[in-house]
């Protein structure tokens, strides 16, 4: 490989210093505190620990029975309209868990529309808020999975009298068991990193006690920090775990252009197991979407005020596209140095640049308000600065898209349009980013989508007069002003419905 | 890259450009402790009248002041509209307010402002004991907020500790009672299984839906969730109003103007905004609280602020140890 040219090289590793600042910065803010290790072991922070984790654990049991589920059912039995099933079962994507968690309060919380069911604030909820909206990143994995496997397994292992449960445990679970170890992985940081649902929902985890650090009134928020850096060691941790659970997986075999084994007869079994995916499907989607046109018609026939609206709208759309352009900008040289230019540098660029993915929002909120009130003045409560979190937190979004249509690129185009005598800039228009302009739009749109939905570093971050739609839905549930909350979520309903759907043949896996 | 493409990302460009200048730059900066419904319309009025644009950040008290005091001499805010007198006296101590003109501060009784003029009480808030009326006979109703943690209320009473108004309560019972008594009655509160809530509408709703019977709220909660439920089952109580009772805390929320502000000027003509007679009468009909300009009269539900049995504590004193209460309530394991 040729050595990296100094630009890229330089601009690579730009973006990789932008993302670990940050995090850098806690770290040290931490060691302010006056007795960090006394605060990490203290009462309230492993309590704040224990309901994070036990969160999370069941978190991912409800979404890994729910979402393993489904795709058996819908890729292996004779469910009745299963291609329609599997499309609906996986809409409950579009839902950020803050609406989930706004929805289930708004209907079954005290005093909510459908009476009250007790104990769901708490952990109950915040489990059955966050399930609903991570199962479809298992289901999508498993059905990708399952659709994958060879089926001569399946059908070797019937031949051999392998029946039921024995079938799937001998060999289903086996096919779909990369996917919910890396679908339960997802699962399992989405809950470290919520903060929204934990909220509304009243449940303590470390989110929530750093949130409530951060505002206790005092000049100190290095116990702030401090607990910021427990939750990145526990996303750390989780990510090791998970590593260790694949290695020791055998990969299955996958082949292509096999026929499907043949269905499992459900029998009688066949419409209620149709009825339960649909009530799944109504549970993550329907109530959500309901309560929300329900309180968005209340609030508009009292006259909520629309402009109000229109400007959270046009923040959001703004500060999204714009951290949509800037990520997929700095994917471009990461991935440049990645994929054609290997070393040791391109590899440690590359490793720096997807960290943002273990870093909460909530974290990345708060490295960055210490760093600017200190360090960085001038962008201090500017919308430069959320944009700056979008980037950190979305980058690796980004950069998974144009990695991937960039390895599809043969390098002998580029050589061809080289020894033609054309000047490296002028092969990289006119030669690659067409190949790739599909992978760029499709990484911008990703970004777009999630940091539309971003709340807890926003609400940090947003200066003086500035609130984004999530902002909005968040200020109205937690004053349990639902008519002033349900339009903005409406709006992030219908756009995130919008984006997602022409990128659904990428989602589903096949 | 054909055409058409070029404009779309021109065209996302500009969105995103215009998004950017939503935060003004010569816009006079209030860091709000009150919420956006409540103060919109007063910032309307006041930009239509002055020709003065305003930018919010709107946020907790309890988060606005850490992050004043956080922010410095760099500090964008002007104004500091404060939930809470003890977060003013916290900023005033340590030297972050300057003092307003005296015939600004005149317009308020002494007992609401600060008797250096560095901050003043724009609205009063009583501490109360909100009650559900279908729960709880008024005769049954702990005299002292210190009975709600007898037996009788085990696991009944719900409120928001890390609220500001709260914080303030407790402040004002190291005041009268001593740090001891004090950090027996949250022990006690705690042991007795009263429930913790996010803040006071919260608690509020919580004493409405019957989840508790008893809530330590401010008054002005009671009369927005009647808006909401007119019928819903729910009275203030106001404890310590017996011949000898130990009486309630009045808060304020309040206002001052940063030192550190280039606009004194416009910042001390939004302060006198705040109380000039239009505005008082908005705060008292939209939120029930207590106009603290002198000669507005309250609502008439309210018992009148000069009949109210209020605790000995000045409000100035409300900030002197904020941070000596904030540990309180984390050594208890409140916050």
């Amino acid at each position: 490989m040729r050595r990296s040219p100094p630009a890229l090289a330089a601009a690579g590793t730009a973006v990789a210093v932008v993302m670990v600042l940050p995090l850098a910065y806690l770290v040290l803010r931490a060691a302010e505190a006056d007795d960090p290790l006394g605060l990490v072991t203290s009462d309230r922070a492993r309590r704040l620990v224990a309901n994070t984790v036990g969160l999370g654990l069941a978190t991912t049991a409800f979404a890994l029975v729910v979402g393993v589920g489904v795709a058996w059912l819908v890729e292996r039995t004779d469910l009745p309209a299963r291609r329609a099933l599997g499309l609906v079962a996986t809409l409950p994507l579009v839902v950020p868990t803050y609406v989930g968690a706004l929805a289930l309060k708004a209907a079954f919380g005290p005093a909510g529309l459908a009476g009250e069911v007790p104990g769901l604030l708490g952990f109950r909820g915040a489990t059955l808020a966050l399930g609903l909206s991570t199962y479809p990143y298992v289901l999508l994995l498993a059905r990708a999975s399952l659709a994958g496997a060879d089926p001569s397994l399946e059908e070797a292992a019937r031949s051999l009298g392998d029946r039921g449960l024995a079938l799937a445990r001998r060999v289903v679970l086996p096919v779909v068991r990369p996917a919910m170890a890396a679908g339960g992985l997802l699962v399992f940081l989405y809950v470290l990193s919520d903060f929204g649902a934990v909220s509304i929902l009243q449940y303590d985890t470390v989110t929530r006690g750093i949130f409530l650090e951060y505002r206790s009134l005092t000049a100190d928020r290095a116990p702030a920090a401090v607990l910021g850096v427990v939750l990145v060691v526990l996303t750390l941790g989780a990510i090791t775990a998970e590593r260790a659970l694949r290695g020791r997986a055998a990969p299955p075999r996958a082949v292509a252009g096999r026929a499907a084994p043949r269905a499992v007869r459900l029998g009688r079994w066949r419409w209620p197991a149709a009825a339960a995916v649909v009530a799944v499907a109504a549970a993550g989607l329907g109530v959500p979407v309901a309560v929300v046109v329900y309180w968005a018609a209340v609030g508009s026939s009292r006259g909520a005020a629309g402009d109000v609206l229109v400007s959270a709208a046009t923040t959001s759309f703004g500060l999204s596209a714009a951290a949509a352009l800037v990520a997929v900008a700095a994917a471009i040289p990461v991935a440049v140095l990645a994929v054609r230019h290997r070393s040791r540098l391109s590899r440690t660029v590359e490793t720096l640049s997807v960290s943002g993915y273990a870093l909460p929002g909530l974290v990345v909120g708060l490295a960055l308000v210490f760093f600017a009130a200190r360090y960085l003045t001038p962008l201090y409560q500017t919308v430069t600065l959320v944009v700056v979190a979008y980037v950190i937190r979305f980058l690796p979004e980004a950069l998974g898209s144009v990695h991937s249509s960039l390895v599809q690129v043969d390098p002998a185009l580029e050589e061809a349009g080289r020894s033609l005598g054309r000047r490296p800039l002028r092969v990289a228009t006119s030669i690659t980013l067409p190949l790739v302009r599909r992978g760029l739009l499709a990484g911008g749109a990703l970004v777009f989508l999630t940091a539309m939905k971003e709340l807890p570093a926003t609400l940090l971050l947003r200066p003086p007069g500035v609130d984004t739609l999530a902002v909005r839905v968040w200020t109205g549930a937690a004053e349990g002003l639902y008519a002033q909350a349900a339009p903005p979520a409406l709006l992030i309903l219908a756009v995130s419905a919008l984006v997602l759907w022409p990128l659904r043949s990428g989602t589903i896996g096949r | 890259m054909p055409k058409p493409k070029l404009l779309l990302v021109a065209a996302l460009l500009a969105t995103g450009l215009a998004a950017c200048s939503g935060g003004d730059d010569d816009a006079l900066v209030v860091y709000s402790g009150r919420n956006e419904n409540l103060v919109r319309p007063l910032l309307d009025r006041f930009e239509a009248e002055t020709g003065i644009d305003i930018d919010v950040k709107y946020g907790d008290t309890s988060e606005l002041l850490p992050t004043i005091l956080e922010e410095g001499d760099n500090s964008p805010a002007d104004v500091f509209f404060s939930q809470d007198a003890g977060a003013l006296g916290e900023l005033a101590d340590k030297g972050i307010l300057a003092p307003l003109p005296a015939d600004l501060t005149a317009l308020v009784d002494p007992r609401f402002r600060d008797p250096q003029s560095r901050w003043v009480g724009v609205t009063g808030r009583a501490r109360v004991i909100a009650y559900n009326t279908e729960l709880v006979a008024a005769d049954r109703l702990p005299a002292s907020v210190l009975d709600v943690v007898g037996p009788t209320w085990q696991g009944k009473v719900g409120y928001p500790p890390t609220n500001a108004s709260f914080v303030a309560f407790v402040t004002s019972l190291r005041e009268t009672i001593g740090d001891d008594r004090t950090r027996a009655f949250l022990e006690g509160l705690k042991a007795n299984g009263a429930k913790r809530f996010d803040n006071n509408v919260q608690t509020l709703d919580a004493v409405a839906s019957g989840e508790v019977e008893l809530g330590l709220v401010n008054h002005y909660y009671l009369y927005n969730e009647f808006k909401e439920r007119p019928d819903a089952p729910v009275a203030n109580h106001y404890p310590g109003q017996g011949p000898d009772g130990e009486g309630t805390l009045v808060n304020v929320a309040g206002a001052g103007v940063l030192a550190s502000s280039a606009r004194a000027a416009d910042a001390q003509r939004f302060v006198r905004f705040l109380l000039e007679e239009t505005s008082q009468e908005f705060f008292r009909d939209e939120t029930s609280e207590y106009p603290m300009r002198q000669g507005v009269t309250a609502r008439a539900e309210l018992p009148p602020l000069d009949g109210l049995r209020t605790i000995q504590v000045p409000l100035a004193q409300l900030g002197r140890d904020l941070e000596g209460t904030v540990t309180l309530l984390k050594e208890v394991g409140l916050s």
